[in-house]
């Protein structure tokens, strides 16, 4: 039997943090999953390490991306639903 | 002098929930419903830790009051940084009456107990709008009280609190120790991510009941009713600037 990768463990950690955020996606958590499962499953074969961290870097900004977002939507419904009279929406 | 921080939060209908009202009017649909905690709540606890960032403040106790699932909430302010909870057992009949004026009495009573200097707390909870708890606290403390901030720095004894009042911005300084309400711009909260919910877990919550803080919750408030808001009328097409005129002239606008 082949031998785990070594960097399986960080990529399944990707996987489960990202899986978590995804709980809260404004399409649904379900929505969201698939989309996570697809892009993860597109790159099951890369066995190169400088390419799997490459791609764990790129899910890592995915998870600053969606925290922003989820900051952003919520400071909005904040604003509208209590400072109605603000210019600077 | 390092501060010790006592933090509030309220578990609440999460804010992106469409509310449903009980047919009864007695309140809102709660069952199944996502909760989590209040967002001017979140800015509170923020603001906390960005203070214990700074070595100003050396411990945060995080509180909520209410049922079970407040230990969810209080998870979330352990993930975002504070350093322990203290979950205040309240269901039942004394739940569904829980408000500003008996959360205000336990909240001064752990201030107390735990010999804190700081109590910050939301400016107010997005579920009953009250704004009154921050107010209350200070009042049974009898100490200052800061708030709407959108600016808080500690200076010595004192503490420069920048407010949001109606069309701009006033700084007080206020004796410590004091009450503070977090206002919507006061910062940006932190995202508790899963290795820090789960690195929480190891952060002790203990449980009290309200009695064992010397407190009865009686309430004098009796809800009578709890309606939605008026449905809003729908909309309408007109081919030309005549028709709009006539139509606008119709409804009395013009």
């Amino acid at each position: 039997m082949e031998m785990a990768h070594p960097l399986r463990g960080e990529v399944v950690k990707l996987y489960k943090n990202l899986l978590y955020l995804g709980r809260e996606y404004p399409k649904g958590a379900d929505y969201f999953r698939e989309k996570l499962k697809k892009a993860f499953m597109k790159n099951r074969d890369v066995k190169d390490p400088e390419k799997i961290k490459e791609l764990i870097e790129r899910g890592e900004f995915v998870i600053k991306e969606l925290e922003a977002l989820y900051f952003l939507k919520k400071y909005r419904a904040m604003k509208q639903r209590y400072y109605e009279d603000d210019k600077d929406r | 002098m390092a501060l010790r921080a006592l933090v509030g939060v309220k578990r609440v209908i999460d804010y992106a929930v469409k509310i449903r009202v009980k047919p009864d009017k007695t309140g809102v649909v709660t069952d199944g419903v996502k909760h989590s905690m209040n967002p001017f709540c979140e800015i509170a606890v923020e603001e906390a830790v960005r203070l214990k960032e700074k070595k100003i403040v050396s411990e945060i106790i995080v509180v909520s009051c209410g049922p079970q699932q407040c230990q969810e909430t209080i998870r979330t302010a352990l993930a975002m940084g504070a350093d322990r909870g203290i979950h205040v057992d309240v269901s039942g009949k004394d739940y569904e009456s829980l408000g500003p004026f008996q959360v205000s009495k336990i909240l001064a009573a752990l201030a107390k107990k735990e010999n804190v200097n700081l109590v910050l707390l939301g400016k107010q909870a997005i579920d009953d709008d009250c704004n009154q708890t921050g107010q209350m606290t200070a009042a049974v403390l009898d100490w200052p009280q800061g708030t709407f901030a959108s600016e808080v720095k500690v200076e010595g004894e004192k503490l420069k609190v920048v407010r949001e009042i109606d069309g701009g911005l006033e700084t007080i300084s206020i004796k410590l120790p004091a009450v503070v309400t977090a206002d919507l711009r006061l910062n940006e909260p932190r995202y508790a991510t899963l290795p820090n919910i789960m690195k929480a877990k190891k952060k002790k919550i203990e449980t009290v009941k309200p009695e064992d803080l010397g407190i009865t919750l009686t309430s004098r408030v009796q809800i009578l009713s709890v309606e939605e808001p008026p449905q809003r009328q729908a909309g309408l097409k007109v081919e030309t600037t005549e028709d709009l005129v006539t139509k606008l002239k119709e409804v009395g606008r013009i």
